[in-house]
């Protein structure tokens, strides 16, 4: 499985007075298994391009292939694209409506057109591969759990579909610190249970250093920047001229590189930070 | 002086269930603490810790269960003083777009003074004072809805500026924001601070409640910890109980001690501890 | 889609018509539309639509921005002329199968169209003109003396208020959760009447949802900042009728009166 864009270009109310060019020129492409972060600011045109994967917008100009077939042709069924492609949107959590979180959960799968016996398996896996447990929560009203846990049952609806592609935007939008650990380690955990490729938007630059094996940067609806987590954050400059940041320990360390002279640096996380640090002082003190 | 005095609050919330049996949760648990004028209280905590619940007793949008609190000596369950007390605390709520009222900007900012029988020249002069606090003078005859978040929550802020209130609670400001709008709200929340406002921001990211001079822990309804941010930073254990996060600078210079390298507790902020290393180096 | 309904929004200007009383505005619309319900002949049309396109000119609005509102009601508009070509028995211009076309019938359906495209113009210079709070400050004040038979002035004004405001907030809602459904593979489209109607159930239900917690943060955020009922409160800008509104009122009058006789043309 991979996917690949080539040459998107997308503009809103076209010919309008108030005509926007949101996606300008895009191509990139992921490879099988990897997980893509995607960082820009509000508005860069980050959650246009996210639809486009989805088949909820039709591009302007330019393709968009899922393992070699081509989506944006025509031709390509709507509930093909959606099969392969999951999109779980920011703050999930208020598209909830069934009476049961089983039955809500099981919204996708039924629209798809799968057996009844299906439908309640693929329920019953994607409630758990989002650490719920089934046995405690399938009967219960989703509008009586905690938001950390309407939010795992939302993103269970659309893993139900069985997707190749999951898209995440801004999982953890709004949580308090102990749900955001816990729907990253989530994240992390439906990665290695499926293996599927998993995309994802985050304002949390950490995030996006610990997560992701690539990261796109998009400003103003082109990619501005383009590699792993390591290349990225490297341009602290460049990122903090479009208003961007690099995760706190790398802002940290950078600045002590400007500080001293002998002191270089390519930590991305606090503990590979702590390692250069300490054999820098020690390399003083002998 | 003591502008928020708050003694023995238990809070309950109360629920009928569809059998008409009433069920209580108590979101506050007997806590009591006073608020000096003009400091910067952060009140951190996780969700359902009850510190929503204590920001919305604070203004008397929500009556104690028992218990009292009083504002500038008046009693919030005092139903003809409560107009006085929330003219004096003011408000900012988490969902930029659910507390704006009117569909232009000026208007709205005008709408607090118009309720308390400002005179219309003095709205006028008020409401562009609060617009040029925050930086939105220039933007004033937009419509609300063509602003983004950040934006929309400066207006809300200018909203409870033009009522000149002598604190402000700002609950959870920036949790609906991106980085930028985060950053503005928080530079306008420091400023007004500095300017003699007493300001109490509740809010789940550490890096802000660092700057405020006290921190209150909220934990199962009842007060965790109390005190100034370098006593609860240098606490790791009392961070973790409560569900919080370290401050990036701290953590690492925790990571660093644990590698057997001497550092000082007094490292709080990314400048102290650069420094600090670099000076190692001498 | 949702950018394109201008009805209900404010242009900002510093035109005369802006700075009118928003009473002569609103008395003014009124009597705009009485009269295109008086008018019997397309002489009494081509008087309204002068005396319309004057104001358009004085306010400055760009003619583009206030028709591109008509593209949103095109629809009812083309109903409505279709309807009245087809529906009306007379002098038979054209015939085929079941459909006729008849001289009475194309005159009436050009005139209803014509009747309905002033009226959506004009009452669009209302609000375009007009910032939603004058409007609804105007509202309540001309409803005022019949609060003395119970008609809540006040509260009727501060409804139109937030509806105003909400509008575009509960539009990008419901878009958000059309897509969000669409993604999980709803599909709004195809089916009998029946099921389309059981299709949008996802999105009704937390449309509903979203629209409780809106109206329960908000009337907390008006009580925090001191919304105590219409008594007691005072104005950032006050209206008053100032000169400008007599003169307005003496051109509506003469108006009204050119239209009145554009019956007997």
């Amino acid at each position: 499985m991979s996917i690949e864009v080539r040459n998107l270009t997308f503009t809103y109310a076209p010919g309008m007075p108030d005509e926007t060019l949101a996606i300008d020129d895009i191509s990139f492409s992921i490879a099988d298994g990897q997980i893509c972060g995607i960082i820009g600011h509000t508005g860069s045109g980050k959650s246009t391009l996210l639809q486009h994967l989805n088949g909820l917008l039709k591009p302007g100009s330019g393709e968009i292939y899922i393992d070699d077939a081509c989506i944006t042709d025509g031709k390509t069924k709507l509930v093909d694209i959606r099969k392969k492609v999951g999109l779980v949107f920011q703050y999930p959590e208020y598209q909830l409506f069934e009476e049961t979180v089983a039955k809500d959960v099981a919204f996708g799968p039924k629209n798809l057109g799968l057996d009844a016996e299906e439908i309640d398996k693929r329920v019953r896996d994607a409630i758990a591969v989002v650490g719920l447990d089934y046995e405690e929560v399938s009967e219960k009203s989703p509008f009586e759990l905690s938001g950390g846990q309407k939010r795992r049952v939302a993103i269970a609806g659309v893993i139900a579909m069985n997707p190749k592609i999951l898209i995440l935007d801004e999982p953890t939008a709004g949580l308090d610190p102990t749900a955001h650990a816990e729907v990253i380690s989530m994240v992390k955990d439906i990665h290695e249970k499926l293996g599927i490729i998993m995309i994802f938007v985050s304002h949390n630059m950490r995030d996006i250093a610990n997560l992701s094996d690539k990261v796109l940067v998009i400003n103003e609806g082109k990619i501005a920047l383009e590699g792993t987590p390591r290349e990225v954050f490297a341009e602290r400059a460049f990122l903090q001229s479009m208003g961007l940041d690099v995760p706190p320990i790398v802002n940290i360390v950078k600045k002590l590189e400007e500080k001293t002279e002998d002191f270089t640096t390519e930590a991305l996380t606090a503990d590979e930070a702590a390692d250069e640090i300490c054999a820098y002082i020690n390399k003083q003190n002998r | 002086m003591t502008i928020i005095s708050v003694q023995n609050l238990t809070f309950e919330y109360v629920r009928t269930a569809e059998d008409g049996t009433t069920k209580s949760y108590r979101a506050i648990d007997d806590i009591s603490f006073d608020i000096e004028a003009g400091s910067f209280v952060a009140i951190v905590g996780r969700n359902g810790s009850g510190k929503s619940t204590l920001a919305k007793t604070l203004n008397g949008l929500l009556v104690p269960t028992s218990g009292r609190i009083l504002v500038k000596d008046m009693d919030t369950a005092d139903d003809n003083l409560i107009w006085d007390i929330r003219s004096k605390v003011g408000m900012v709520f988490q969902n930029p777009d659910n507390q704006i009222v009117s569909s232009i900007v000026e208007d709205d900012v005008a709408f607090g003074p118009e309720n308390l029988g400002v005179p219309p020249e003095e709205i006028r002069k008020r409401v562009d004072d609060a617009l040029k606090a925050v930086g939105m003078y220039k933007h004033r005859l937009k419509g609300a809805h063509m602003l983004s978040g950040g934006q929309k929550q400066r207006i809300a802020i200018a909203g409870a500026i033009a009522m000149r209130p002598e604190c402000i609670i700002f609950d959870e400001p920036t949790a609906m924001l991106d980085p930028k709008g985060r950053e503005k709200v928080m530079e306008i929340i420091r400023n007004l601070n500095e300017e003699g406002i007493t300001t109490i921001l509740i809010t789940h990211f550490m890096e802000e409640a660092a700057q405020a001079d006290r921190i209150i822990v909220m934990k199962n309804g009842q007060i965790y910890s109390d005190s100034t941010p370098e006593e609860l930073y240098s606490n790791r254990e009392k961070i973790r109980g409560a569900g919080l996060e370290m401050p990036p600078a701290v953590d690492l210079r925790e990571r660093i001690a644990e590698r057997g390298i001497e550092m000082p507790e007094t490292i709080m902020t990314e400048d102290d501890l650069v420094d600090y290393i670099v000076e190692q180096r001498r | 889609m949702i950018r394109d309904i201008t009805l209900g929004q404010y242009y900002p200007g510093k035109s005369v018509i802006h700075k009118l009383d928003a009473r002569t505005k609103i008395i003014g619309t009124i009597a705009f539309i009485v009269e295109l319900f008086i008018v019997n002949n397309f002489w009494g049309f081509l008087i309204a639509a002068g005396a319309m396109f004057a104001v358009i000119g004085v306010s400055r609005v760009p003619l583009k921005f206030i028709f591109r509102g008509l593209t949103a009601v095109f629809v009812i508009i083309l109903f409505t002329f279709v309807i009245n070509l087809f529906m009306v028995d007379g002098r038979v211009l054209w015939h085929w199968w079941i459909l006729t076309i008849t001289y009475e019938g194309l005159r009436r359906a050009l005139f209803m169209a014509v009747r309905l495209v002033l009226l959506i113009i004009g009452s669009s210079i209302l609000t375009l003109c007009t910032k939603p709070i004058e409007l609804t400050d105007g509202l309540e004040k001309l409803l005022k003396p019949l609060q003395k038979v119970g008609v809540p002035s006040h509260e009727i004004a501060l409804m139109m208020t937030i509806a105003l405001r909400f509008i575009p907030t509960l539009m990008e809602e419901t878009d958000k959760i059309i897509k969000a459904q669409q993604a999980r593979g709803a599909d709004f489209e195809s089916g009998s009447i029946i099921q389309r109607a059981k299709n949008l159930i996802p999105i009704l239900i937390p449309l509903f949802i979203s629209s409780f917690r809106i109206a329960q943060e908000l009337a907390l955020a008006m009580e925090a900042r001191c919304y105590n009922g219409g008594s007691g409160r005072t104005r950032m800008n006050e209206i008053h009728f100032k000169k400008k509104d007599m003169v307005a009122a003496v051109v509506l009058a003469v108006f009204l009166g050119v239209v009145i006789a554009s019956r007997w043309i």
